[in-house]
């Protein structure tokens, strides 16, 4: 029994299966990509709890009784949350493969320090990587969100 | 021929509205390292785009050109919007999808603007005249008097959707090059920044690449690869594989691979294979890569050739000459290649990411020996290709795997197998031997480039005495087309090597190059980035240094100025400000998008990335080991878009 996304899912896999895996191929959540199997890219990023993780290389026992977030259930009564508005917004993004990791990456940045300044978000998103090179903007759009999550005084 | 009948039976589904079919135009050739890749896909004399307006209004445009994030899928949109009068929202790109588009050659070398922009906008013009005439008629008006504006027809105070005029009939139209089109200067909604169309889909995680589609009972594949380039299949014991449930084994000739229900059990039954390889020793190796290539190389022919060498280094004060080496570096997509395969009866689907749905849709057909229109190649808008995906091996293996298993086939491969089994940027050495009077004149120029391709080589300046030339050679890695070809090899050697010749003389790099370019486009472009950079206004800091270079290549002209810092005993680039010249732009911000990230992209050619070697193994093949650039990475960029809506 798993809680993804706020809902609890029943899932017939091993302790050891990754989590990458299960969420995509038993789940049908193919928002978490797969990049190196190596936890280097960040594009399988999901939270346990307020953590961000790399779903590819956490074995499912891990994120047992854990509140599971992926991109799919950042939404929330057809609201994106601040961080998708500001991707849209700052135009972060060309192919898009890595986007869904990067933004979970950058929600669980904001969860932690309400305002990061840029070297604290570059440092923060080190793990993640855009071929693309979109990480100016991906910065830009960390700083959007968090500047509104402050004005909206809550946090991510 | 296939292409008709695909096309005749498509029209036959369309239903009532206005068809427009686009004649192609001979579109250039590609180059990409030693051969032309693709080179059995001549264009043929046909229709290369066509576009629907349905009597719901909805505009369907149809290319065959693939999305890999240089969002095309929305300038294409704008193009057709801006002739159509419409806004984007009502433009629906039908892209690279072997059934329902026009044969396309492939998306690369930055042909979708110059060459597939303008035919979408000749057809939407088209449409929207050939409405106009329609209205004109059935309303009795003066053609004159009839508008087409805010996606509505509109005459003497009547009014009509663009979808509404045609009452059941279909009205199909067949048009060539000489369509009158909206100047640049008066577009409304090409040349703004539209954003991407279909953004929310990304930052949903809703859109689908390859790698996502899902099938009823489809299974996982593995394909068991050999130990070493060239190693040949001694021997497989594939028993223990086979008991595992639900596994099939697909053996054919050098070709191995397992499909199960599961990744899991894919995988273990990969492990389960007991192979003995019979190797190729003696490969070269990285150390012994650059000796290798130029011993290897033929005579080659002239790029570009004026005067004679031996003149200009006779009216020369002063020679210099210089090597110049790049790596073989890797695409590294981050989505790997990925393909689902499904066989229904002697029909076969491939959804796969590539470049090239058509190229791939003839591998697979001469995979399996059968004729092209049993093969559908449908691509969704990839995890991007930089030229890395102009290839169907994935495909090809997704599809026998299905074959055999019975039942579609699910292959993403793993980042290992994508840097081992794909195909790498050329590596290339490039020599060349210079001229100069003591006040900056240039007098000879003489340019080598073994292997790594002649794209970007020629020259801007205006040299009395010059000779290019590329050599090919024979290549130990699999090479091919990567993102700019070999214009950043031959952008940085040749650059370089102004450089060096500037300091020689104790000339300002910025004024040796002014003193030595006619070319306005060229000037223009130079004077911009570094108007912007403030060259010569501020010397650099101790440890830091300032450097310039300036290019032409597909088109484009581009100028870089940039500040680089020494930090630890490695070079660190602080600043890089670069202007752009494309003639007129069709969407700024994504352009800036596009120059950013190649700025990006190409730091980690420059300074850290190259694929390391020995005896046919790959020794550097994840990215624990590859590096790549990184947020930490990225100095501050300034772009300077010269805009030139007059071209």
């Amino acid at each position: 029994e798993l809680n993804v996304n706020g809902a609890a899912r029943r899932v017939n896999a091993g302790p050891d299966r990754s989590l990458l895996s299960v969420l995509r191929d038993d789940l049908d959540l193919t928002g978490a990509k797969y990049g190196c199997g190596e936890g280097q890219c960040g594009a399988c990023t999901v939270l346990l709890d307020r953590e961000a993780v790399r779903s590819c290389i956490t074995p499912l026992s891990r994120a047992a009784g854990k509140r599971i977030t992926t991109i799919e259930g950042l939404e929330q009564d057809g609201r994106l949350h601040p961080l998708q508005e500001a991707f849209l917004e700052t135009g972060a993004m060309q192919c898009g493969y890595c986007t869904p990791g990067m933004i979970m990456s950058g929600v669980s940045l904001l969860a932690k320090g309400a305002n990061p300044n840029d070297a604290e978000i570059v440092h923060g998103m080190q793990g993640n990587i855009c071929r693309c090179g979109t990480y100016p903007r991906i910065v830009a759009a960390v700083r959007m969100a968090a500047l509104r999550l402050k004005t909206q005084g809550r946090t991510a | 021929m296939t292409g008709e009948l695909t096309r005749r039976d498509f029209l036959s589904t369309l239903g009532g509205g206005v068809v427009i079919l686009c004649v192609a135009e001979a579109a250039d050739a590609q180059e990409s390292g030693r051969r032309v890749r693709g080179g059995g896909d001549a264009r043929p004399e046909e229709i290369s785009a066509w576009l629907h307006i349905g009597e719901d209004g909805i505009v369907s445009v149809y290319t065959g050109k693939t999305e890999v994030g240089q969002n095309i899928r929305t300038s294409l949109s704008q193009a057709v919007a801006e002739e159509l009068r419409t806004p984007v929202a009502g433009i629906r790109m039908v892209m690279a999808d072997t059934d329902l588009t026009p044969y396309d050659m492939g998306t690369f070398g930055s042909r979708t603007t110059p060459t597939m922009a303008p035919q979408l906008r000749k057809a939407a013009a088209a449409a929207r005249e050939a409405l106009a005439d329609l209205a004109a008629s059935e309303w009795g008006v003066d053609r004159k008097a009839v508008q087409v504006a805010e996606g509505k027809i509109v005459a003497a105070g009547r009014s009509a959707g663009l979808g509404q005029l045609t009452a059941g009939k279909q009205l199909v139209q067949k048009i060539g090059p000489d369509v009158t089109l909206t100047p640049a200067a008066e577009w409304k909604i090409a040349g703004h920044s539209v954003a991407k169309v279909n953004g929310r889909d990304m930052v949903t995680g809703m859109h689908r690449f390859a790698s996502d589609v899902k099938r009823d009972g489809l299974l996982h594949g593995k394909v068991l690869r050999p130990v070493a380039f060239g190693a040949k299949l001694a021997s497989l014991d594939d028993s223990a594989a086979k008991q595992i449930p639900g596994v099939t084994v697909a053996h054919e000739g050098e070709f191995v691979a397992v499909a199960a229900p599961d990744a899991e059990t894919a995988e273990h039954a990969l492990s389960a294979l007991k192979a003995e390889w019979k190797t190729e020793e003696g490969q070269p190796s990285d150390s012994q890569l650059f000796a290798y290539l130029k011993a290897n190389a033929e005579a080659g022919e002239d790029r570009q050739a004026q005067g004679s060498i031996e003149q200009g280094m006779a009216d020369a004060d002063r020679k210099l000459s210089g090597t110049y080496t790049v790596a073989y570096i890797a695409h590294t997509p981050l989505e790997p290649r990925a393909a689902v395969a499904e066989w229904n009866t002697d029909k076969l689907t491939v959804w796969t990411g590539t470049q090239r749905p058509f190229g791939v849709r003839e591998e697979l057909a001469g995979a399996f020996n059968i004729p092209q229109e049993r093969v559908r190649v449908i691509v969704p808008d990839t995890g991007s290709g930089y030229g890395g995906k102009h290839s169907g091996e994935c495909a090809i293996e997704a599809a026998r795997l299905a074959k055999a298993a019975g039942k579609p086939v699910k292959l993403v491969w793993t980042r290992q197998e994508e840097f081992t089994w794909g195909y790498v940027r050329p590596a290339g050495v490039i020599e060349i031997s210079s001229g100069v009077k003591s006040d900056g004149r240039m007098t000879a120029w003489e340019f080598h480039n073994y292997n790594s391709g002649p794209s970007g080589s020629q020259i801007t300046y205006d040299i009395p005495h010059h000779r290019i030339l590329f050599h090919p050679s024979k290549s130990p890695l699999r090479q091919g087309s990567y993102r700019g070809l070999a214009a950043t090899a031959n952008h940085f050697a040749r650059e370089n090597h102004m450089d060096e010749i500037a300091h020689s003389l104790n000339l300002d790099p910025v004024e040796f190059r002014l003193k030595n370019l006619k070319d306005q486009r060229q000037r223009a472009v130079l004077l911009a980035a570094a108007e912007k950079f403030g060259w010569g206004k501020q010397k650099p800091a101790p440890g830091h240094g300032f450097g310039v270079a300036i290019g032409f290549e597909k088109g484009s002209y581009l100028a870089t100025c940039a500040e680089v810092a020494i930090e630890g005993g490695k070079p660190k680039i602080v600043r890089v400000v670069q202007s752009f010249e494309c003639g007129a732009v069709v969407n700024p911000d994504h352009l800036r998008n596009q120059v950013e990230g190649s700025i990006i992209m190409a730091i980690g050619g420059a300074l850290f990335e190259q694929i390391r070697f020995e005896n046919g193994r790959m020794l550097n093949p994840r990215l624990s080991q590859y590096r790549v650039p990184r947020f930490a990475d990225v100095p501050l960029i300034e772009t300077v878009l010269v805009d030139r809506k007059d071209l």
